[in-house]
């Protein structure tokens, strides 16, 4: 090891114990309004946290917040994402000095708690930190980089303590693939709709919406019309096909409202929907600009050629608009 | 010459592993316990099985899991596509192998970690060659509709809209699985009752489709073993006799997304498994003590009520009103908790417990238990079986 790593690692060594500053006190005591928030952001029904009722039959005075809720009484919220307005402790020196150093990554690995009582409403939280350990230089999939554990203690009004909790944060240089990735200039892959695999039996009918158009299979023989496609008419066996333009209207045969999973490149809630286009094939696509509620089966619905990325469109269909001239 | 696999062969042994959310263990450990519990059930040597069948999408191999277990020469494997509606066909290909002398003794397994592991909930995905099913999957990519709940989802709005079935009609077979499950230590809702009102109250996954219509992700295996019946009665186990056993595929069959043919509000599939399943066993709806009914969505069990006959088309939802699925009604099914309640084995733990209800040794078991039916998943090709007692 270098001279120059040695005196950096002293460095670092030297903040091992140090309380980084003055207590954190909470903006604002522990509160009704917060703890709801909390509990519908996170969907917890434990009634003792909302209700009075519920609270008492469980032995407590009244409705107290949830035990994890700790850390948040004391957060900054916006001001964190501006680390620049932040008032400097002995944790930034810390990390600004490894940033120097070229450990500009950080990451959250570990957070532990542990719960003394519960809070009430009216509680008013502050917190202690202290940098417990650092650890030795470490190889990650990230980069190499250093561990950082810091201790929280959580205290009332009365000083008592209330809780506390162990974070654990890696700052390490990013490893050379990132930066490699960065210099190229591409934009992180925004999800989108999955692409049909094409091949055959299918390319055609996808060049066709490229086109703009809505095409149904036709047997070249004995002229019966199939959706999904099939090399083969299973009612004469040719394979001679032709194809026919959909007009675009149709009824909405089926549908189902798609609320989970949320697959990314979609929107939910997702309105997939079978229509029965007026040549009487029936086509599974989504319905759009027609709110949830509004979607009956056997309602008329028309073709809305649309681009739903750079290179993908699709043919979708709305509610049949009326007045249409 | 006729020839018929009616009484030809039994299930002489079943086995499984626990039924959890994360094993700890690889597919293949769990299908070679499921296997060698099927064998202990059984009372045969793993030296003994000269046979075996899984599902076409079962990760494990014949000769893997058969090294595992230290079963030796095999003259018969075969796979049977179609994700849970090969739960019974494989049963089908075990027994046409014992009564046709190609094997004597079958072992029949599924195992996988589907809940740790590669989750059917995800969906299918892009990135694989254009095989037919990727051409199929291929129509419903770009819309979303990729998870089993919303295929099916698609089916039941229209059926509900033809017969004004309701979400509370399909909260009753959710139920009666759940207050089976609740008497049952394998099942993961153990002691975990369900109301109607907390149906209602569950989140919507695919709509008219909630959380509690849908069955669970399960880690586990599931085996059995089969037998002739002739050598069943040799055996010290108690032996469940196959009396019919079919499978088929509809005309306009897709999988999963049977969405063009004139009604999509039954299940042609099941209607020719049962015809052929009852013409077999020479029995009718009305001799069928029990059922065990595939049961990954709550309105495929009304669909399959009525292909096997308990009731006319589009009255499944009056049919299980009153506690019907429940022991003492009319149909005692999915006395296990089902894949509703009990776990997710792509209905192998139906076929054990369909076993059980023959032997007489369900947690919630009905007095009358001569004829059990027992049935695969649908929406795909499908597969049922009447079990019933060696005589």
């Amino acid at each position: 090891m270098t001279t120059e790593k040695q005196e950096f690692e002293q460095q670092l060594q030297a903040y091992v114990g140090l309380e980084i500053g003055p207590p954190d006190e909470g903006l604002d005591p522990v509160n009704e309004t917060m703890i709801r928030h909390w509990c519908d952001a996170l969907d917890d029904r434990n009634p003792i946290y909302t209700d009075p009722e519920a609270a008492k039959a469980a032995g407590h005075d009244g409705v107290v917040a949830p035990p994890s809720m700790m850390q948040s009484w004391i957060l900054r919220g916006v001001e964190m994402a501006r680390p620049e307005t932040m008032k400097p402790n002995k944790q930034t020196e810390l990390h600004a000095l490894l940033t120097g150093h070229g450990y500009t990554g950080v990451v959250a690995t570990n957070c532990e708690q542990g719960y003394t009582r519960y809070l009430r409403p009216g509680d008013r939280v502050s917190t202690t930190t202290v940098i417990e350990a650092i650890s030795e230089e470490k190889a990650t999939a990230l980069g190499i980089g250093y561990f950082i554990n810091t201790r929280e203690i959580y205290r009332d009004q009365q000083g008592a303590e209330v809780g506390w909790q162990v974070f654990r944060v890696l700052k390490f240089k990013p490893a050379q693939a990132q930066p490699a990735a960065a210099d190229t200039g591409a934009a992180p892959a925004t999800p989108r709709r999955m692409r049909p695999p094409l091949g055959h039996d299918n390319q055609w009918w996808w060049d066709g919406i490229g086109r703009g158009e809505l095409l149904i299979q036709k047997c070249g023989s004995c002229g019966t019309l199939r959706h999904p496609p099939r090399p083969m008419c299973g009612a004469c066996q040719s394979i001679e096909r032709e194809t026919v333009r959909a007009s675009g209207r149709g009824t909405l045969y089926s549908f189902t409202t798609m609320h989970h999973p949320k697959i990314p490149g979609y929107e939910y809630p997702l309105v997939c929907a079978l229509v029965e286009l007026e040549e009487g094939t029936r086509l599974l696509t989504n319905l759009v600009e027609c709110s949830a509620d509004a979607v009956k089966i056997g309602m008329p619905v028309e073709l809305v050629m649309t681009a739903v990325d750079e290179e993908l469109t699709l043919p979708l269909f709305r509610p049949a608009q009326a007045n249409k001239g | 010459m006729s020839f018929t696999l009616n009484d030809k062969a039994a299930i002489v042994g079943i086995g499984q592993t626990e039924f959890s959310k994360n094993s700890g263990r690889s597919e293949l450990h769990l299908a070679a316990e499921a296997v060698k519990a099927a064998l202990d059930d059984a009372g045969i040597a793993p030296s003994e099985v000269d046979g075996m069948t899984t599902f076409s999408v079962d990760t494990n191999q014949e000769i893997a899991v058969a090294q595992a277990v230290g079963i030796g020469e095999l003259t018969f494997f075969a796979r049977t596509e179609y994700g849970g509606g090969a739960a019974i066909a494989v049963l089908l290909h075990a027994a046409m192998a014992v009564a046709t002398g190609v094997a004597k003794t079958v072992v029949v397994y599924r195992a996988f970690n589907e809940r740790s592991g590669w989750r059917f909930s995800t969906g299918v995905s892009e990135g694989v060659p254009l095989t037919s099913d990727m051409l199929h999957w291929s129509w419903y990519m770009p819309y979303g509709l990729m998870t089993p709940p919303s295929w099916v989802a698609m089916f039941a709005q229209r059926y509900m809209h033809e017969y004004g079935c309701t979400s509370l009609d399909l909260a009753e077979v959710a139920v009666a699985a759940r207050k089976h499950a609740v008497n049952n230590p394998d099942a993961w809702f153990y002691e975990r009752p369900i109301t109607i009102e907390d149906h209602q109250n569950s989140r919507f996954i695919a709509e008219p489709l909630r959380l509690l219509d849908c069955c669970q992700e399960s880690d586990a295996g599931c085996a059995v073993v089969i037998t002739s019946t002739e050598r069943a009665k040799d055996l010290k186990g108690s032996a469940a006799v196959i009396r019919g056993i079919a499978q088929g595929a509809g005309a306009d069959q897709e999988q999963m997304t049977s969405y063009y043919r004139p009604s999509i509000s039954s299940l042609p599939e099941m209607d020719l498994v049962a015809r052929q399943v009852y013409a077999m066993a020479g029995l009718g709806p009305g001799e069928i003590d029990c059922a065990n009914i595939y049961d990954a969505f709550t309105p495929i069990v009304l669909w399959q009520l009525e292909s096997c006959g308990f009731c006319g088309r589009g009255e499944g939802k009056d049919f299980v009103k009153n506690g019907a699925l429940e022991v003492g009604g009319r149909l005692p099914t999915n006395t296990n908790g089902g894949q509703l309640s009990e776990a997710y084995v792509h209905g192998m733990n139906g076929v054990n417990e369909g076993v059980r209800l023959i032997r007489g040794t369900s947690v919630n078991q009905p007095a009358k238990n001569d004829h059990v039916l027992v049935t695969a998943g649908v929406g795909v090709p499908t597969s049922a079986m009447i079990l019933g007692q060696l005589q």
